[in-house]
Protein backbone atom coordinates (compact mmCIF):
# COMPACT_ATOMS: atom_id res chain seq x y z
CA UNK A 1 0.00 0.00 0.00
CA UNK A 2 1.90 3.24 -0.82
CA UNK A 3 -0.95 5.30 -0.45
CA UNK A 4 -0.54 6.50 3.06
CA UNK A 5 -2.03 10.25 3.80
CA UNK A 6 0.22 13.20 3.70
CA UNK A 7 1.58 14.36 7.08
CA UNK A 8 -1.02 17.68 8.08
CA UNK A 9 1.58 17.67 10.86
CA UNK A 10 2.86 21.04 12.02
CA UNK A 11 6.58 20.44 12.41
CA UNK A 12 8.79 22.51 14.79
CA UNK A 13 12.31 22.25 15.02
CA UNK A 14 13.16 22.24 18.46
CA UNK A 15 15.84 20.18 18.94
CA UNK A 16 14.27 17.90 22.08
CA UNK A 17 11.74 19.74 23.80
CA UNK A 18 11.25 16.86 25.84
CA UNK A 19 7.55 16.74 27.79
CA UNK A 20 4.04 14.69 26.75
CA UNK A 21 3.23 14.83 23.03
CA UNK A 22 -0.24 13.96 22.33
CA UNK A 23 -0.29 12.36 18.93
CA UNK A 24 -4.65 12.73 18.36
CA UNK A 25 -7.07 11.99 15.53
CA UNK A 26 -8.58 15.31 14.10
CA UNK A 27 -11.68 14.05 15.01
CA UNK A 28 -10.80 14.51 18.32
CA UNK A 29 -9.21 18.45 17.93
CA UNK A 30 -12.34 20.07 19.19
CA UNK A 31 -12.75 17.91 22.62
CA UNK A 32 -9.07 17.38 23.64
CA UNK A 33 -8.73 21.22 23.17
CA UNK A 34 -11.52 22.01 25.03
CA UNK A 35 -9.45 19.86 27.78
CA UNK A 36 -6.36 21.24 27.54
CA UNK A 37 -8.03 24.61 28.11
CA UNK A 38 -10.13 23.93 30.97
CA UNK A 39 -7.57 22.02 32.70
CA UNK A 40 -4.69 24.63 31.58
CA UNK A 41 -2.91 22.01 30.61
CA UNK A 42 -0.13 24.03 29.07
CA UNK A 43 2.66 21.18 29.06
CA UNK A 44 1.02 19.01 26.41
CA UNK A 45 2.19 19.07 23.09
CA UNK A 46 -1.27 18.43 21.00
CA UNK A 47 -0.82 17.52 17.37
CA UNK A 48 -3.41 15.68 15.32
CA UNK A 49 -3.32 13.39 12.30
CA UNK A 50 -6.08 14.10 9.22
CA UNK A 51 -9.83 13.29 10.57
CA UNK A 52 -10.56 11.30 7.32
CA UNK A 53 -8.81 8.84 8.40
CA UNK A 54 -11.60 8.34 10.26
CA UNK A 55 -12.68 6.44 6.96
CA UNK A 56 -9.90 4.53 6.29
CA UNK A 57 -8.64 2.84 9.38
CA UNK A 58 -6.41 0.55 7.45
CA UNK A 59 -4.15 3.78 7.19
CA UNK A 60 -3.78 4.59 10.55
CA UNK A 61 -1.29 2.83 12.05
CA UNK A 62 1.13 3.55 9.21
CA UNK A 63 0.27 7.15 9.63
CA UNK A 64 1.07 7.04 13.38
CA UNK A 65 4.39 5.00 12.89
CA UNK A 66 5.50 7.87 10.39
CA UNK A 67 4.62 10.75 13.00
CA UNK A 68 6.02 8.71 15.93
CA UNK A 69 9.69 7.91 13.76
CA UNK A 70 9.75 11.19 12.84
CA UNK A 71 9.24 12.97 16.58
CA UNK A 72 8.90 10.68 18.94
CA UNK A 73 12.07 10.50 20.51
CA UNK A 74 12.03 14.07 21.26
CA UNK A 75 9.43 13.90 24.01
CA UNK A 76 9.51 11.83 27.20
CA UNK A 77 6.40 10.01 26.90
CA UNK A 78 4.17 9.98 23.40
CA UNK A 79 0.40 9.48 24.00
CA UNK A 80 -2.08 8.17 21.16
CA UNK A 81 -5.14 9.62 20.82
CA UNK A 82 -6.56 6.82 18.94
CA UNK A 83 -8.62 4.02 19.97
CA UNK A 84 -7.97 0.25 18.06
CA UNK A 85 -10.72 2.43 15.52
CA UNK A 86 -10.81 -0.66 13.25
CA UNK A 87 -7.45 -1.44 12.82
CA UNK A 88 -7.91 -4.97 14.45
CA UNK A 89 -4.97 -4.50 16.88
CA UNK A 90 -2.09 -3.37 13.80
CA UNK A 91 -2.47 0.21 15.40
CA UNK A 92 -1.42 -1.44 19.16
CA UNK A 93 1.62 -3.50 17.20
CA UNK A 94 2.92 0.21 16.42
CA UNK A 95 2.17 1.39 19.52
CA UNK A 96 4.57 -1.38 21.19
CA UNK A 97 7.68 -0.90 19.45
CA UNK A 98 7.33 2.78 20.57
CA UNK A 99 6.67 2.68 23.53
CA UNK A 100 3.30 4.61 23.54
CA UNK A 101 0.03 4.19 24.92
CA UNK A 102 -3.55 4.70 23.43
CA UNK A 103 -6.78 5.73 24.76
CA UNK A 104 -8.83 2.97 25.74
CA UNK A 105 -11.20 1.36 23.77
CA UNK A 106 -12.17 0.23 20.49
CA UNK A 107 -13.00 3.49 19.03
CA UNK A 108 -14.63 7.24 20.11
CA UNK A 109 -17.72 6.03 20.68
CA UNK A 110 -16.30 3.29 23.41
CA UNK A 111 -13.77 6.43 25.02
CA UNK A 112 -16.49 9.06 25.11
CA UNK A 113 -19.16 6.78 26.14
CA UNK A 114 -17.45 4.76 28.87
CA UNK A 115 -17.27 0.89 28.08
CA UNK A 116 -20.46 -0.03 30.25
CA UNK A 117 -22.68 2.54 28.77
CA UNK A 118 -21.42 1.42 24.94
CA UNK A 119 -21.43 -2.21 25.65
CA UNK A 120 -25.49 -1.35 27.14
CA UNK A 121 -26.10 0.98 23.84
CA UNK A 122 -25.09 -2.13 21.34
CA UNK A 123 -26.20 -4.76 23.12
CA UNK A 124 -29.49 -3.57 22.98
CA UNK A 125 -29.52 -2.53 19.84
CA UNK A 126 -26.58 -3.75 17.44
CA UNK A 127 -28.06 -1.92 14.01
CA UNK A 128 -27.32 1.78 15.68
CA UNK A 129 -25.21 3.88 13.77
CA UNK A 130 -23.44 6.58 16.20
CA UNK A 131 -22.10 10.03 15.57
CA UNK A 132 -20.23 12.50 17.73
CA UNK A 133 -20.22 16.11 17.66
CA UNK A 134 -17.62 15.58 14.96
CA UNK A 135 -18.71 13.29 12.90
CA UNK A 136 -22.20 15.39 12.96
CA UNK A 137 -20.41 18.59 12.22
CA UNK A 138 -18.57 16.45 8.97
CA UNK A 139 -22.06 14.34 8.06
CA UNK A 140 -21.90 15.38 4.75
CA UNK A 141 -18.14 14.60 4.20
CA UNK A 142 -17.14 11.94 5.84
CA UNK A 143 -20.69 9.94 6.06
CA UNK A 144 -22.66 11.08 3.16
CA UNK A 145 -20.07 12.03 0.66
CA UNK A 146 -17.64 9.47 2.20
CA UNK A 147 -20.11 6.48 1.43
CA UNK A 148 -20.90 8.22 -2.04
CA UNK A 149 -24.55 8.88 -1.31
CA UNK A 150 -24.37 12.04 -2.96
CA UNK A 151 -23.74 10.54 -6.42
CA UNK A 152 -25.26 7.37 -5.29
CA UNK A 153 -28.06 7.66 -3.13
CA UNK A 154 -29.87 4.30 -4.05
CA UNK A 155 -26.72 2.90 -2.06
CA UNK A 156 -28.73 4.21 0.94
CA UNK A 157 -30.06 0.86 2.35
CA UNK A 158 -27.59 -0.96 0.93
CA UNK A 159 -25.23 0.42 3.95
CA UNK A 160 -27.83 0.77 6.22
CA UNK A 161 -30.32 -1.60 5.83
CA UNK A 162 -30.19 -3.20 9.09
CA UNK A 163 -29.48 0.00 10.84
CA UNK A 164 -32.31 0.93 13.25
CA UNK A 165 -31.18 3.95 14.92
CA UNK A 166 -29.07 6.49 14.99
CA UNK A 167 -27.06 7.52 18.25
CA UNK A 168 -25.77 11.12 18.80
CA UNK A 169 -23.14 10.59 21.49
CA UNK A 170 -22.51 14.08 22.10
CA UNK A 171 -19.60 15.90 23.54
CA UNK A 172 -20.99 19.40 23.84
CA UNK A 173 -24.41 19.45 22.35
CA UNK A 174 -26.08 23.03 20.69
CA UNK A 175 -29.54 23.04 19.37
CA UNK A 176 -27.97 23.17 16.04
CA UNK A 177 -26.10 20.21 16.60
CA UNK A 178 -29.02 18.34 17.75
CA UNK A 179 -31.28 19.44 14.41
CA UNK A 180 -28.31 18.34 12.61
CA UNK A 181 -28.33 15.22 14.23
CA UNK A 182 -32.41 14.53 13.23
CA UNK A 183 -31.40 15.83 10.17
CA UNK A 184 -28.61 13.04 10.10
CA UNK A 185 -31.22 10.46 10.94
CA UNK A 186 -34.11 11.48 8.98
CA UNK A 187 -31.61 11.22 5.69
CA UNK A 188 -30.31 7.88 6.66
CA UNK A 189 -34.02 6.85 7.94
CA UNK A 190 -32.99 5.90 11.23
CA UNK A 191 -34.77 6.47 14.46
CA UNK A 192 -32.20 9.11 16.67
CA UNK A 193 -31.28 9.04 20.44
CA UNK A 194 -29.47 11.88 21.94
CA UNK A 195 -27.52 10.11 24.46
CA UNK A 196 -25.31 12.69 26.24
CA UNK A 197 -21.82 11.43 27.04
CA UNK A 198 -19.67 14.48 27.48
CA UNK A 199 -15.42 13.15 26.77
CA UNK A 200 -15.60 10.31 29.02
CA UNK A 201 -12.45 9.17 30.13
CA UNK A 202 -10.65 11.16 27.74
CA UNK A 203 -10.30 14.27 29.92
CA UNK A 204 -8.99 12.49 33.02
CA UNK A 205 -6.35 10.82 30.76
CA UNK A 206 -5.21 13.88 29.51
CA UNK A 207 -5.52 15.84 33.06
CA UNK A 208 -3.23 13.12 34.37
CA UNK A 209 -1.02 13.36 31.52
CA UNK A 210 -0.53 17.11 32.08
CA UNK A 211 0.10 16.94 35.63
CA UNK A 212 3.70 18.08 36.39
CA UNK A 213 5.77 15.20 37.72
CA UNK A 214 6.03 15.75 41.81
CA UNK A 215 9.66 16.95 42.37
CA UNK A 216 10.40 15.21 46.19
CA UNK A 217 12.49 16.89 48.41
CA UNK A 218 16.52 16.26 47.66
CA UNK B 1 -16.16 6.18 -25.69
CA UNK B 2 -17.64 9.03 -25.18
CA UNK B 3 -20.79 10.21 -24.91
CA UNK B 4 -21.83 6.90 -27.68
CA UNK B 5 -24.15 4.06 -26.53
CA UNK B 6 -22.61 0.94 -27.63
CA UNK B 7 -24.53 -1.49 -28.79
CA UNK B 8 -23.38 -4.67 -27.24
CA UNK B 9 -25.07 -6.79 -29.52
CA UNK B 10 -22.57 -5.78 -32.52
CA UNK B 11 -19.27 -7.22 -30.16
CA UNK B 12 -18.23 -10.71 -30.73
CA UNK B 13 -18.17 -13.00 -28.07
CA UNK B 14 -14.70 -11.99 -26.31
CA UNK B 15 -14.78 -8.21 -26.46
CA UNK B 16 -18.58 -8.51 -25.08
CA UNK B 17 -17.23 -10.31 -22.40
CA UNK B 18 -14.01 -7.79 -21.36
CA UNK B 19 -16.78 -4.92 -21.96
CA UNK B 20 -18.98 -6.64 -19.22
CA UNK B 21 -16.06 -6.59 -16.68
CA UNK B 22 -15.68 -2.74 -17.96
CA UNK B 23 -19.47 -2.39 -16.75
CA UNK B 24 -19.60 -4.47 -13.99
CA UNK B 25 -16.33 -2.23 -12.84
CA UNK B 26 -18.24 0.55 -13.64
CA UNK B 27 -21.55 -0.43 -12.03
CA UNK B 28 -23.93 -0.51 -14.73
CA UNK B 29 -26.12 -2.65 -13.80
CA UNK B 30 -28.83 -2.36 -16.93
CA UNK B 31 -25.66 -3.31 -19.19
CA UNK B 32 -24.68 -6.50 -17.33
CA UNK B 33 -28.28 -8.05 -17.57
CA UNK B 34 -28.27 -6.70 -21.30
CA UNK B 35 -25.06 -8.70 -22.07
CA UNK B 36 -26.13 -11.23 -19.59
CA UNK B 37 -28.87 -12.20 -21.97
CA UNK B 38 -27.07 -11.35 -25.20
CA UNK B 39 -24.74 -14.55 -24.36
CA UNK B 40 -27.24 -17.02 -22.90
CA UNK B 41 -29.09 -15.99 -26.29
CA UNK B 42 -25.75 -16.85 -28.00
CA UNK B 43 -25.84 -20.32 -26.35
CA UNK B 44 -23.54 -19.58 -23.88
CA UNK B 45 -24.02 -22.16 -20.67
CA UNK B 46 -25.55 -20.36 -17.54
CA UNK B 47 -22.20 -21.48 -15.67
CA UNK B 48 -19.72 -20.30 -18.38
CA UNK B 49 -21.47 -16.64 -18.41
CA UNK B 50 -21.42 -16.72 -14.56
CA UNK B 51 -17.84 -17.67 -14.79
CA UNK B 52 -15.98 -15.96 -17.53
CA UNK B 53 -18.69 -12.52 -17.30
CA UNK B 54 -19.60 -12.21 -14.01
CA UNK B 55 -17.14 -13.56 -11.29
CA UNK B 56 -13.79 -12.71 -13.34
CA UNK B 57 -15.60 -8.96 -13.61
CA UNK B 58 -16.11 -8.82 -9.94
CA UNK B 59 -12.21 -10.64 -9.22
CA UNK B 60 -11.30 -7.42 -10.87
CA UNK B 61 -12.60 -5.37 -9.00
CA UNK B 62 -11.61 -6.95 -6.06
CA UNK B 63 -8.12 -6.66 -6.82
CA UNK B 64 -8.87 -2.76 -7.83
CA UNK B 65 -10.59 -2.20 -3.85
CA UNK B 66 -7.71 -4.48 -2.40
CA UNK B 67 -5.33 -2.27 -4.01
CA UNK B 68 -6.94 1.10 -2.92
CA UNK B 69 -7.99 2.20 -6.57
CA UNK B 70 -11.75 1.63 -5.85
CA UNK B 71 -13.70 2.33 -2.70
CA UNK B 72 -16.48 0.71 -0.83
CA UNK B 73 -19.76 2.69 -2.86
CA UNK B 74 -17.78 1.31 -6.26
CA UNK B 75 -18.11 -2.50 -5.02
CA UNK B 76 -21.49 -2.16 -4.10
CA UNK B 77 -22.25 -0.62 -7.58
CA UNK B 78 -20.52 -3.17 -9.19
CA UNK B 79 -21.90 -6.24 -6.53
CA UNK B 80 -25.71 -4.83 -7.27
CA UNK B 81 -24.89 -4.96 -11.18
CA UNK B 82 -23.61 -8.73 -10.38
CA UNK B 83 -26.57 -9.46 -8.40
CA UNK B 84 -28.56 -8.21 -11.54
CA UNK B 85 -26.93 -10.27 -14.06
CA UNK B 86 -26.98 -13.74 -11.47
CA UNK B 87 -30.37 -12.70 -11.11
CA UNK B 88 -31.24 -14.09 -14.57
CA UNK B 89 -28.43 -17.03 -14.49
CA UNK B 90 -29.56 -18.46 -11.11
CA UNK B 91 -32.84 -20.62 -12.50
CA UNK B 92 -30.78 -21.71 -15.33
CA UNK B 93 -28.43 -22.96 -13.20
CA UNK B 94 -30.70 -25.02 -11.15
CA UNK B 95 -32.57 -26.07 -13.96
CA UNK B 96 -29.60 -27.70 -15.50
CA UNK B 97 -28.90 -29.31 -12.39
CA UNK B 98 -25.13 -28.73 -12.00
CA UNK B 99 -23.69 -30.49 -9.23
CA UNK B 100 -22.43 -28.15 -6.40
CA UNK B 101 -18.84 -28.42 -5.44
CA UNK B 102 -19.90 -27.90 -2.14
CA UNK B 103 -21.97 -26.64 1.04
CA UNK B 104 -21.77 -22.90 2.75
CA UNK B 105 -23.18 -21.41 5.98
CA UNK B 106 -22.29 -18.11 6.31
CA UNK B 107 -23.63 -15.59 8.32
CA UNK B 108 -22.14 -12.29 10.26
CA UNK B 109 -21.19 -12.56 14.22
CA UNK B 110 -23.67 -11.91 17.08
CA UNK B 111 -23.75 -8.18 17.85
CA UNK B 112 -22.69 -7.20 14.20
CA UNK B 113 -25.48 -6.88 11.09
CA UNK B 114 -23.08 -5.30 8.55
CA UNK B 115 -23.31 -7.41 5.57
CA UNK B 116 -22.44 -5.95 2.42
CA UNK B 117 -18.85 -8.33 3.02
CA UNK B 118 -21.03 -11.20 3.92
CA UNK B 119 -23.46 -10.72 0.75
CA UNK B 120 -20.20 -10.52 -1.61
CA UNK B 121 -18.87 -13.53 -0.53
CA UNK B 122 -22.04 -15.20 -0.89
CA UNK B 123 -22.20 -14.01 -4.63
CA UNK B 124 -18.18 -14.91 -5.32
CA UNK B 125 -19.19 -18.69 -3.62
CA UNK B 126 -21.72 -18.88 -5.54
CA UNK B 127 -20.61 -18.00 -8.81
CA UNK B 128 -18.05 -20.50 -8.01
CA UNK B 129 -20.18 -23.35 -7.68
CA UNK B 130 -20.94 -23.51 -3.84
CA UNK B 131 -24.26 -24.05 -2.72
CA UNK B 132 -24.68 -21.27 -0.33
CA UNK B 133 -26.58 -20.67 2.61
CA UNK B 134 -26.72 -17.52 4.29
CA UNK B 135 -28.18 -17.37 7.68
CA UNK B 136 -27.92 -13.21 7.63
CA UNK B 137 -26.81 -10.69 10.25
CA UNK B 138 -26.16 -11.13 14.09
CA UNK B 139 -25.81 -14.76 14.75
CA UNK B 140 -25.16 -16.26 18.24
CA UNK B 141 -23.70 -20.02 18.83
CA UNK B 142 -27.10 -21.43 18.90
CA UNK B 143 -28.15 -19.73 15.59
CA UNK B 144 -25.24 -21.52 13.92
CA UNK B 145 -25.50 -24.84 15.48
CA UNK B 146 -28.95 -24.83 14.34
CA UNK B 147 -27.92 -23.57 10.88
CA UNK B 148 -24.94 -26.20 10.70
CA UNK B 149 -27.08 -29.32 12.00
CA UNK B 150 -30.10 -28.10 9.68
CA UNK B 151 -27.66 -27.78 5.92
CA UNK B 152 -24.63 -29.94 7.27
CA UNK B 153 -22.65 -27.88 5.33
CA UNK B 154 -18.45 -28.41 3.90
CA UNK B 155 -17.68 -24.89 5.49
CA UNK B 156 -18.72 -22.19 7.62
CA UNK B 157 -18.09 -19.25 7.25
CA UNK B 158 -18.48 -16.28 9.64
CA UNK B 159 -17.77 -12.52 9.17
CA UNK B 160 -17.44 -9.41 11.69
CA UNK B 161 -17.06 -5.34 10.83
CA UNK B 162 -16.22 -4.64 13.94
CA UNK B 163 -13.33 -5.32 16.36
CA UNK B 164 -16.35 -5.58 18.81
CA UNK B 165 -17.68 -8.51 17.50
CA UNK B 166 -15.06 -10.50 15.71
CA UNK B 167 -14.07 -12.05 19.30
CA UNK B 168 -17.62 -13.78 19.35
CA UNK B 169 -16.08 -16.06 16.65
CA UNK B 170 -13.75 -17.61 18.41
CA UNK B 171 -17.14 -18.40 20.66
CA UNK B 172 -18.39 -20.50 18.13
CA UNK B 173 -15.00 -22.75 17.02
CA UNK B 174 -14.71 -23.48 20.44
CA UNK B 175 -17.84 -24.53 21.07
CA UNK B 176 -18.08 -26.46 17.89
CA UNK B 177 -14.83 -28.09 19.66
CA UNK B 178 -16.29 -28.89 22.47
CA UNK B 179 -19.33 -30.49 21.11
CA UNK B 180 -16.87 -32.72 19.35
CA UNK B 181 -18.11 -31.22 15.75
CA UNK B 182 -15.06 -28.64 14.94
CA UNK B 183 -13.39 -31.50 12.74
CA UNK B 184 -16.73 -31.52 10.98
CA UNK B 185 -16.69 -28.28 8.90
CA UNK B 186 -14.33 -25.91 7.19
CA UNK B 187 -14.24 -22.77 9.04
CA UNK B 188 -13.26 -19.60 7.09
CA UNK B 189 -13.35 -15.74 8.73
CA UNK B 190 -13.16 -12.54 7.23
CA UNK B 191 -13.46 -9.03 8.16
CA UNK B 192 -12.15 -5.73 7.21
CA UNK B 193 -10.45 -5.45 10.98
CA UNK B 194 -8.96 -9.59 10.95
CA UNK B 195 -5.77 -11.00 10.18
CA UNK B 196 -4.32 -13.92 9.22
CA UNK B 197 -2.72 -14.19 12.65
CA UNK B 198 -6.70 -13.34 14.39
CA UNK B 199 -7.72 -16.52 11.99
CA UNK B 200 -5.12 -18.61 13.42
CA UNK B 201 -5.90 -17.52 16.75
CA UNK B 202 -9.71 -18.32 16.90
CA UNK B 203 -8.96 -21.71 15.50
CA UNK B 204 -10.16 -21.22 11.83
CA UNK B 205 -9.23 -23.08 8.94
CA UNK B 206 -8.42 -20.18 6.91
CA UNK B 207 -8.60 -16.05 7.18
CA UNK B 208 -10.39 -14.57 3.73
CA UNK B 209 -9.12 -11.03 3.26
CA UNK B 210 -11.47 -10.97 0.45
CA UNK B 211 -14.77 -11.96 -1.48
CA UNK B 212 -12.42 -13.19 -4.26
CA UNK B 213 -10.05 -14.86 -2.12
CA UNK B 214 -12.60 -16.92 0.01
CA UNK B 215 -13.87 -18.55 -3.36
CA UNK B 216 -10.47 -19.48 -3.97
CA UNK B 217 -9.34 -20.89 -0.51
CA UNK B 218 -13.05 -22.67 0.16
CA UNK B 219 -12.31 -24.28 -3.23
CA UNK B 220 -9.14 -25.28 -2.52
CA UNK B 221 -10.39 -26.55 1.12
CA UNK B 222 -12.73 -28.72 -0.19
CA UNK B 223 -10.84 -30.10 -2.71
CA UNK B 224 -8.06 -30.95 -0.25
CA UNK B 225 -10.30 -32.45 2.18
CA UNK B 226 -11.92 -34.91 -0.32
CA UNK B 227 -8.79 -35.96 -1.36
CA UNK B 228 -7.72 -36.86 2.25
CA UNK B 229 -10.94 -38.60 2.56
CA UNK B 230 -10.64 -40.27 -0.66
CA UNK B 231 -7.31 -41.55 0.41
CA UNK B 232 -7.57 -42.68 3.81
Amino acid sequence: MSSKPPAELHSDDDERPGGVLVLACGALARELKAVVDANQLTGLRMEYLPAGLHNTPQLIPAAVEDRLAAVGARYDQVFVGYGDCGTGGRLDDVLERYGAQRLPGAHCYEFFAGPETFARLHDAEPGTFYLTDFLLRQFDRLVWRGLGLDRWPHLRDDYFGNYTRLCYLSQFPTPRLLAEAQDAADRLGLRLEHVPVGTGVVGPILVSLGMPTPVGPR
Amino acid sequence: MGDETLDLTTLEDAELVEQMHDDLYDGMRDEIVAGTEILLSRGWSAQRVLGDALVEGMRIVGVDFRDGILFVPEVLLAANAMKAGMALLRPLLAETGAPSIGKVVIGTVKGDIHDIGKNLVGMMLEGAGFEVVDIGINNDVQAYLDALDEHQPDILGMSALLTTTMPYMKVVIDELAQRGLRERYIVLVGGAPLNEEFGRAVGADAYCRDAAVTAETAQQLVRARRELKAAS
